[in-house]
């Protein structure tokens, strides 16, 4: 634990639109980074499809909130872990989820990929590596 | 019978049960969450593709592409709609199904 700082992942299992629940989730995050820990974040099953690229919600009326992904890196919101077998039963590959990047300022501010894709096995141990968990 | 289904294949067994309960000849429409069974190369897809060959499948468009599905990630054979074509379809039936 650097710094002191708690190890604090948010687990997101819910696709975008049918419920409040990642809308929800990816507000509570934003909120929590500006209180200076270690954050990140896991998807699993539908909550996959929170970084399905290409969301168009202009007929349907909703708000599309899948730019604010974007602002994670801002956050310091870095560890974007997304399970593999969760995309494999989507049919979905690294290719559909949007192209989220950070700049690491211990490395000349260059920018790099957030999204890691993991497997469920690794997950767990990062999962095991937490001290606080929230789920949405 | 119009038959909906709103529900994520993954996470909900609103898919299977309507499948299993549909009448050969039905109309199925796909809304909310419900679209991403139509998408292609998921776990469920043989199970969609086969419907396709005993029901009329349709999609609302508007709802793939709030979630980031095109055309070309449809499942062959599935019908992308509009909120118009929703309201004949229901219309057309004498009684609208919703597996929620």
């Amino acid at each position: 634990m650097a710094n002191g700082n708690k190890k604090f992942m948010y687990v997101n299992r819910r696709a975008p639109y049918g419920t409040i629940y990642a809308l929800e989730g990816l507000e509570v995050v934003l909120i929590g980074a500006a209180f200076d820990q270690d954050v990140s974040m896991a998807f699993v099953d539908d909550g996959v499809y929170q970084l399905k690229k290409g969301q168009d919600t202009g007929a349907t009326g909703m708000k599309n909130f899948s730019p604010a992904y974007r602002a994670l890196g801002d956050y310091d919101v870095t560890k974007l872990y997304v399970e593999k077998e969760s995309l494999d039963q989507r049919g979905l590959t690294a290719d559909d989820l949007l192209d989220l990047t950070y700049e690491d300022e211990d490395d000349d501010y260059a920018e790099k990929p957030s999204v890691r894709i993991v497997s469920g096995e690794e997950l767990a141990g990062i999962l095991d590596e937490q001290d606080v968990i929230f789920n949405f | 019978m119009l038959h909906t289904i709103n529900k994520s294949p993954f996470e909900r067994n609103s898919l299977d049960t309507c499948l299993r309960l549909a009448k050969p000849g039905s109309d199925l429409l796909f809304v909310e969450d419900g679209v991403y069974a139509v998408t292609v190369g998921t776990a469920v897809q043989d199970n969609v593709k086969k419907a396709t060959e005993e029901h009329v499948l349709y999609a609302l468009g508007p709802d793939l592409a709030a979630r980031g599905i095109t055309e070309d990630q449809v499942i062959d054979g599935v019908n992308i709609v509009d909120y118009g074509d929703f309201v004949d379809l229901a219309a057309k039936n004498d009684r609208v199904q919703a597996w929620l």
